[in-house]
C-alpha cells in the first residue's frame, strides 16, 4: 500500500485554518499563529540592547573601536556602521537582513540604526523585525590626544649635563649633532641648565644617541627607568626611561692639575697641563715642555682631577720677550711631543699693570708669540686654588704664570662664516661672549672644526673683508665653508623655523 | 462542553487519558486533579477509570477503544487487564494485541464506525480491530504524517485534523470517515491534535493552553456548543437531538 504521497501530488495548497490567538484565517505556519500574533508572544529582538554609546576623541574626531583601535570615520559611513554593529551585542542570535542610518543632527551626540532582523521562532516560523538603535556618542580622550594633553610625547629622556662654567662643550656638540645629523630621531629638545635633554618616542633611538654622544664626547651615563602604569593582567609595564649622560666637566683652555701617578702613568707629562682641546679625547699639553697627551672618560672617571682655572677667568697679559728653546733634554718613557708647538720662555706683563717687572714663564705657545702680542694666562702666584693635587705639589714646582692662548683683535665684524643651530638662542650677554668663545676656537684650530659643517655667510660683503689688516689672525679657509642649500626664500624660512637657525651676523 | 485540563503541568491531555462514548481512562499521577475534572464531568455517564498500561502513564498513546470495546498492547499485564476489564461496562470488548507498532493510540485513531490506521499496520490487527471495534478500517496517513493517532481526532460528530493537511485531503478523509474535518490546532498552535485533546460524542478535554479561537473551533466541529447534555433542549434543537440520540445509543 502507497502511503507515502509523490511530492507533487503533496503540493496541494494546505487549507487555511485559524490563528490559534486572534482567529483570524491563516496559511498554516509552524507555530499555527498569525504574524501579529506571534509578535506579540515572542520580541526576536528582546536580546539586542536598543540602545548603546560610542567613545569618540573630541580631539582627532575618531571613534574608539575595542579592545584598543581608534578608527576615523565619517558620520552615516559604512565603517561607522561596522562599528556600531560591532558594538550591539545578540545579533549573533538573530539574521542581520538589513542596516541603515536614521538621519539625525550632527550635533546631537546620537546616532540612530535602523536594523532589519530575522530569526526562527517556534519551532520554525521566520519572524522579521525592524527596530532602532540609538547611540549616544560620549567623549573620551584617545591615547594620542592625551599625551598630547598630558604633553607627555616621550618615552625616554637623555639628559646630557656638564658640569663645567663654560658652555664650550654643549656648543660643540651642537654642532656634532648638526653634522651628523644625530638629531634626526629627536622629538625635543630642550636646553637646561648646564645642559640639553633630548625626548624620545622610544628606547631604541635614545640608546642611539647615547651611543652616539659615548663616540663624540669624553662622558659616562647611567640609564634609569620609572614605572608609569602597569597591567597585572597581561604583564605589560610602562616605563618612562632616562638616560643622564655626564660629560667630562673639563673645557677647552682650562688649566688643570693632573694626580701625580696619573701624570706618571701618561709618560711623566707634568701636573699643571692646559686642555688644549676637547674631542672626543680630553687633549692636553704641559705649557712646560709642550708634552700632550690624551685622556679618554675612562681615564678621567678614575682619577678625576679638577680645574684650576677655567677659559673665563685668564688674566690678560702682554708678552716683553721670546725666547724659544731649541733643544731640550728628553727622558726615558717620555710621552710624546707636540710639534705644532714650540716651548719657549716667555716674559710678560700684566695688561692692566704695565711698567712692572716682566715676570717669567714656560709657555708651548713660542710658535705664535711675539713681544707685543696679547695673552690670556693664569697668574697662579697670585691666586688661591683650592684643588687637592695641586695642594700635594711642591711649591718649587708650581710655575707663577700659564699662558693659555694669545688673543687676537676682535674679528666679530670680519667673519665670512656661519653655523646652523637647533638651540633657541638666549641672547644674554655672558652667552654671546661663550659663544664668540666657542667661534674663536673654531678658527685657530683646524683639527677642532673638522666635526664642524661651517656655512658661508652670503650678507658679510667680501670686499670689507678683503682688506689687509688683519695680520696672522687665523681664519677659515673659503675651501673649508659649504654653501648654505637654500632652495627658496620661503622655504628656507620654514626650514629655519623647524629646526635650524642661521646665525645672522 | 470542552474542558481545559493540565496532567501534571503538561497539556498534552492526550497522551494521558482515553476517552470513548462509554468509558474514560485516566492515567494515574501524582495528584488526583487531572481524575476529578474527569470524574466531575463523566461520572454521572460513565465510568472514569484509574490505570496504567504495562506500568506506563501514557495510555491514551498506548491504548485505542470506542464505545465497542478497547485495544491495548501486548506489554499489558494480566492485573491491569483484569482491572480495566472489572472496572468497564460488560458490553465493551477488550483485547489485547500482538502488534509491533505497539503505541495503539498513536498508529490508530477511530470513532464509533470508522477507524483511521497506520499503512504498515498488521493484517491480523485490522482483523482485531474491525472485530473488537467493529469499526471499517482504513489504512491512511494525514498530511504525510503516518501516525495518524497524534495527527487527527475525529468523534461521531466530527474531527479535527493536522492544521498542515490540504483541503483536499481533507475532503477525501471526510468522506472515508463520514464526519465533517477541519483542520486546526490545538494548545495554542500545537499540531498534534490527537495528542492534545480527548473527545467523545458531548465532550472534550482539552490541554490548558488551547486558546478561545481553537477551543471554539473545537467546540464548533465536535458540536459541543449546544448547551450540554443537561440543558438538551436548547436553541439549535438539531444538534441537541443528536446528543440525545448518541447518549441513548450509548446507554444500550
Amino acid at each position: 500500500m502507497e502511503y507515502l504521497s509523490s511530492p507533487e501530488e503533496n503540493q496541494g495548497t494546505p487549507g487555511k485554518i485559524l490563528c490559534c490567538q486572534c482567529g483570524t484565517l491563516i496559511d498554516p505556519n509552524p507555530a499555527n499563529m498569525c504574524v501579529p500574533c506571534i509578535r506579540t508572544q515572542v520580541d526576536i529582538t528582546a536580546d539586542i540592547p536598543k540602545q548603546g554609546t560610542l567613545a569618540a576623541c573630541k580631539g582627532c574626531e575618531r571613534y574608539f573601536q575595542p579592545p584598543g583601535q581608534w578608527v576615523k570615520c565619517a558620520l552615516e559611513s559604512r565603517e561607522l556602521l561596522g562599528l556600531c554593529l560591532k558594538r550591539l551585542k545578540g545579533l549573533n542570535k538573530v539574521r542581520l537582513v538589513d542596516a541603515g542610518f536614521i538621519w539625525t543632527e550632527p550635533h546631537s551626540k546620537r546616532i540612530k540604526v535602523k536594523l532589519t532582523v530575522q530569526a526562527e521562532v517556534m519551532g520554525g516560523a521566520v519572524l522579521q523585525q525592524v527596530f532602532t538603535v540609538e547611540y549616544t556618542i560620549v567623549s573620551q580622550m584617545c591615547d594620542g590626544c592625551h599625551r598630547a594633553e598630558a604633553k607627555d610625547y616621550w618615552k625616554t629622556l637623555v639628559q646630557v649635563r656638564q658640569k663645567a662654567d663654560h658652555k664650550k662643550t654643549l656648543y660643540y656638540l651642537e654642532q656634532l649633532i648638526l653634522k651628523y645629523k644625530a638629531h634626526k630621531n629627536t622629538n625635543g629638545v630642550k636646553p637646561h641648565h648646564d645642559g640639553l635633554d633630548f625626548y624620545y618616542g622610544n628606547e631604541q633611538n635614545a640608546r642611539k644617541m647615547v651611543e652616539f654622544l659615548t663616540q663624540m664626547l669624553p662622558c659616562r651615563y647611567q640609564h634609569s627607568k620609572k614605572l608609569i602604569s602597569h597591567d597585572t593582567h597581561n604583564n605589560t609595564y610602562n616605563y618612562k626611561f632616562t638616560y643622564s649622560v655626564e660629560l667630562v666637566p673639563i673645557c677647552k683652555d682650562s688649566v688643570i692639575c693632573l694626580p701625580k701617578s696619573f701624570a706618571h702613568q701618561l709618560g711623566g707629562i707634568g701636573q699643571i697641563c692646559v686642555v688644549h682641546r676637547v674631542t672626543n679625547f680630553v687633549h692636553i699639553i704641559d705649557p712646560n715642555t709642550a708634552q700632550v697627551a690624551e685622556i679618554n672618560a675612562t681615564q678621567f672617571w678614575r682619577y678625576p682631577f679638577g680645574t684650576l682655572c677655567s677659559c673665563k677667568n685668564l688674566t690678560e697679559f702682554v708678552v716683553m720677550e721670546v725666547e724659544t728653546i731649541s733643544n731640550r733634554t728628553k727622558f726615558k718613557g717620555q710621552g710624546s711631543i707636540s710639534a705644532k708647538h714650540t716651548s719657549a720662555d716667555v716674559y710678560v706683563v700684566k695688561s692692566n699693570a704695565m711698567g712692572e717687572n716682566p715676570v717669567h714663564c714656560r709657555s708651548h705657545l713660542g710658535h705664535l708669540l711675539s713681544p707685543g702680542d696679547t695673552v690670556l694666562g693664569f697668574d697662579m702666584g697670585n691666586t688661591n686654588v683650592n684643588d687637592p693635587n695641586f695642594e700635594k705639589m711642591k711649591p718649587e714646582s708650581i710655575p707663577d704664570i700659564i699662558l693659555v692662548k694669545k688673543v687676537y683683535p676682535d674679528q666679530k665684524q670680519k667673519r665670512r662664516w656661519k653655523l646652523k643651530h637647533f638651540l633657541p638662542k638666549h641672547d644674554t650677554e655672558s652667552v654671546n661672549r661663550d659663544y664668540e668663545d666657542f667661534l674663536q676656537d673654531l678658527e685657530e684650530d683646524p683639527a677642532y672644526r673638522e666635526a664642524v659643517n661651517i656655512y658661508k655667510n652670503v650678507n658679510v660683503n667680501v670686499e670689507s673683508t678683503t682688506t689687509d689688516d688683519e695680520g696672522d689672525a687665523p681664519k677659515i679657509s673659503l675651501q673649508e665653508m659649504l654653501d648654505d642649500l637654500a632652495i627658496s626664500e620661503a622655504e628656507a624660512e620654514v626650514d629655519a623655523a623647524e629646526w635650524e637657525d642661521m646665525d645672522d651676523e | 462542553m470542552a474542558v481545559r485540563v493540565q496532567f501534571e503541568n503538561n497539556n498534552e491531555v492526550g497522551v494521558f487519558s482515553k476517552l470513548t462514548n462509554s468509558y474514560c481512562l485516566v492515567a494515574m499521577g501524582g495528584s488526583e486533579n487531572f481524575y476529578s475534572v474527569f470524574e466531575s464531568e463523566l461520572s454521572e455517564t460513565i465510568p472514569v477509570v484509574h490505570t496504567s498500561i504495562a506500568g506506563c502513564r501514557i495510555i491514551g498513546r498506548m491504548t485505542v477503544g470506542n464505545r465497542h470495546g478497547l485495544l491495548v498492547p501486548n506489554t499489558t499485564t494480566d492485573q491491569e487487564l483484569q482491572h480495566i476489564r472489572n472496572s468497564l461496562p460488560d458490553s465493551v470488548k477488550i483485547q489485547r494485541v500482538e502488534e509491533k507498532l505497539s503505541a495503539l493510540g498513536n498508529v490508530i485513531t477511530c470513532n464509533d464506525y470508522v477507524a483511521l490506521v497506520h499503512p504498515d499496520l498488521d493484517r491480523e490487527t485490522e482483523e482485531i480491530l474491525q472485530d473488537t471495534l467493529k469499526v471499517e478500517v482504513f489504512r491512511q496517513s494525514v498530511a504525510t504524517n503516518v501516525l495518524v493517532g497524534s495527527y487527527c481526532l475525529f468523534s461521531n460528530q466530527g474531527g479535527i485534523v493536522h492544521p498542515k493537511t490540504p483541503s483536499q485531503e481533507q475532503d477525501e478523509l471526510s468522506s472515508l470517515l463520514q464526519v465533517p474535518l477541519v483542520a486546526g490546532s490545538v494548545n495554542r498552535g500545537s499540531e498534534l491534535v490527537g495528542a492534545g485533546a480527548v473527545v467523545n460524542d458531548w465532550s472534550m478535554f482539552c490541554g490548558m493552553d488551547t486558546t478561545a479561537t481553537e477551543l471554539s473551533v473545537l467546540e464548533s466541529i465536535f458540536r459541543l456548543n449546544a448547551g450540554g447534555i443537561a440543558t438538551g433542549s436548547s436553541a439549535s434543537s438539531i444538534q441537541g437531538e443528536n446528543m440525545r440520540n448518541v447518549l441513548i445509543e450509548s446507554m444500550t
